[in-house]
């Protein structure tokens, strides 16, 4: 454990002059996006961002707003949670509020754009709308349905999407579980081995972005043993898949005997993974210990906090990233704005925590992590911070904004939304 | 003879007051049960819905003053005993999280966390009896 937070704490420390130097003045400096019209009280309190970066909102109250897209145009699209006047999806005409489009009658988390498509998901289907010359979609209420029947049972049913160059979408599907009890979660419930969910979830699946009413079976098991992806994203630098896990809950609760509070709150990381084609992460019979940097076996299936066993050849994530924050977006950088150690490097965004308690809450913020290769090139940083509204709030879990999507502008901008109140931030660089 | 300045209906009442006011909540439940109650709200359920029982945005929903937690005694019992996942909503707010079924805890225990928590996060409710715990327990197990 020393070494892990140590590692955190070196982190934290070493980005303190850069957070400390912040948006503040910065972002009263004009900034050279002429589609940028709303000026937000918002923007003198800003984020906390490295030197050179500068932040304001482009857009407040949307709603819960997921994952985003920005064309070409520099047009916002971005995904509900929850209906809007019966609309799951907003588009910001010139990426600002004063002209406001609302269709899609289904809410959901996923949203991307690709030649010349919008594709967009529900919680239990995908969607795709074609767009015209002028990047405008072309039948706003009649989208062709692409994936369709999908497992949605509330807890963890995000269906987070991500396009490859070669005509394929990978689609999360979330287990909804915990670890595969017979009772979710459930104090003395044991684990089921074999684990019948990861028939149907619990992976990643890939499916043809062009051909209509796809099922399950019609599509590949990409990957397996991935309790719970919301950020995901497909890195063209090396043309592989790589996904954010979010790590299992309630050590503690359920397994007094072997786990401290403290080591629920930060043993079983989140990860960064890199997926190759049949890959298998492990859920629900292996956690990763952050500490021991080992996939152990999980409690439910005869582990300790000590025994590997099964979990022995389980691959590794390439950044072990502190329990429970929830990485709910990730993208890699392809612009020419941010300075040279951002090019192909990884932004997440992290939602915040709630399994932590009683120790204080974590996570709401974006971090960066330095790649090179497809390979991890740095220790990650806290990249953008100040979601939470103060730290009491950040303590208790219930926070001003939560990150929730990522999307990089036309200029290599990058935007960062929110849904808990719906804001969608533009962070720029200048030097 | 001084005649008194205070009359004898005024000072009992005054000390009538002064005792109330020392205890000002008469229906809270034995220190013994909320302690009782506190140890198992913070192993069984303190994870879920925090240390101040108010919850966490979007997944997990606060026990204060809510329907459930100040309602009817039997759906509380069975809330906590069978789990509970249909959709509800406090405050515009609906929860991703399962809650899990809790038939681990004994009908003391039971009867105990709940007391706890419906006496503590602001509210001000009943107690809930072991034997009340019992009832519930037999009748989910009859498929109730
Ligand atoms: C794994 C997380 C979890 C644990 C542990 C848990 N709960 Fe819950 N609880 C929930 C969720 C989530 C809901 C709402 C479920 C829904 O939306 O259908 C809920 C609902 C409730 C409700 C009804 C709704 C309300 O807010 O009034 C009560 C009462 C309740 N829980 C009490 C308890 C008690 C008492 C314990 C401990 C013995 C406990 N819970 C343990 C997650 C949990």
């Amino acid at each position: 454990m020393k070494t892990f937070s140590s590692i955190v704490t070196l982190v934290v420390l070493a980005t303190t002059p850069f957070l400390t130097t912040c948006a503040g003045d910065l972002a009263k400096k004009p900034i050279g996006d002429t589609t940028i019209n709303i000026h937000s009280s918002k923007d003198d309190e800003g984020l906390t961002l490295p030197s050179g970066f500068s932040s304001i909102v482009v857009a407040e109250n949307l709603g819960s707003v997921r994952h985003i897209a920005v064309n070409s145009n520099g047009d916002i699209y971005a995904k509900l949670a929850k209906l809007k006047d019966g609309n799951g999806i907003l588009e910001l005409k010139g990426g600002n509020t004063s002209n406001i489009i609302g269709f899609g009658n289904y809410p959901g988390t996923g949203i991307a754009i690709k030649n010349g498509y919008l594709y967009a998901s529900s919680n239990s289907a995908v969607y795709r709308y074609k767009l015209d010359g002028n990047n405008q979609v072309i039948n706003p209420d009649k989208p062709e349905t692409l994936v369709k029947d999908l497992t949605d049972r509330r807890q963890h049913n995000s269906k987070s999407i991500t396009l490859d160059n070669a005509g394929n979408i990978y689609v999360n599907i979330g287990a909804p579980s915990n670890s595969c009890q017979v009772e979710d979660r459930a104090v003395g419930s044991k684990g089921q081995d074999p684990c019948p969910i990861l028939a149907y979830a619990g992976g990643i699946w890939q499916f043809k972005a062009d051909k209509p009413d796809q099922t399950i079976s019609d599509g590949v098991h990409y990957a397996s043993g991935i309790r719970n992806t919301v950020g995901l994203d497909w890195n063209s630098a090396v043309n592989e898949l790589y996904v954010m896990q979010h790590g299992r809950d309630d050590l503690h609760r359920m397994f007094d005997q072997y786990y401290t509070v403290k080591d629920n709150a930060e043993i079983p990381a989140e990860e960064f993974l890199l997926v190759n084609k049949g890959d298998n992460f492990g859920w629900p019979y292996c956690y990763f210990d952050p500490k021991l940097d080992k996939k152990m076996l999980a409690p439910e299936y005869g582990g300790d906090g000590k025994i590997q066993g099964r979990c022995a050849d389980i691959k590794k994530p390439l950044v072990a990233f502190p329990a429970h924050l929830a990485p709910n977006a990730l993208l890699f950088y392809t612009g020419d704005q941010f300075p040279e150690k951002y090019k192909n490097g990884a932004f997440i965004a992290f939602h915040g925590s709630w399994n932590r308690a009683p120790e204080p809450q974590a996570g709401f913020f974006v971090a960066f992590v330095p790649m090179k290769d497809g390979k991890p090139n740095g220790n990650w940083e806290i990249f953008a911070e100040g979601f939470a509204g103060g730290n009491d709030k950040k303590a208790s879990g219930r926070v001003d904004y939560r990150p929730c999507g990522l999307a990089q502008g036309p200029d290599g901008s990058l935007y960062i939304s929110d849904d808990r109140k719906g804001n969608i931030w533009k962070i720029t660089y200048q030097k | 003879m001084r005649r008194r300045l205070i009359p004898v209906n005024v000072v009992i009442a005054a000390l009538l007051f002064i005792l109330l006011s020392l205890d000002p909540d008469q229906t809270k439940p034995p220190k013994a049960v909320m302690d009782r109650g506190k140890v198992i709200y913070d192993k069984e359920c303190l994870s879920c819905h925090q240390a101040d029982g108010l919850g966490v945005q979007g997944m997990n929903p606060p026990l204060a003053k809510t329907k459930w937690v100040l309602g009817p005694k039997k759906q509380m019992i069975h809330i906590v005993l069978k789990g509970f996942s249909d959709p509800i909503e406090i405050n515009g707010e609906s929860f991703e999280n399962p809650m899990p079924p809790h038939h681990h805890l004994n009908d003391q225990e039971i009867s105990d966390v709940l007391t706890y928590v419906r006496n503590s996060f602001g509210n001000n409710a009943k107690p809930i009896t072991p034997a009340e715990v019992k009832k519930v327990r037999a009748a989910i197990a009859k498929g109730k």
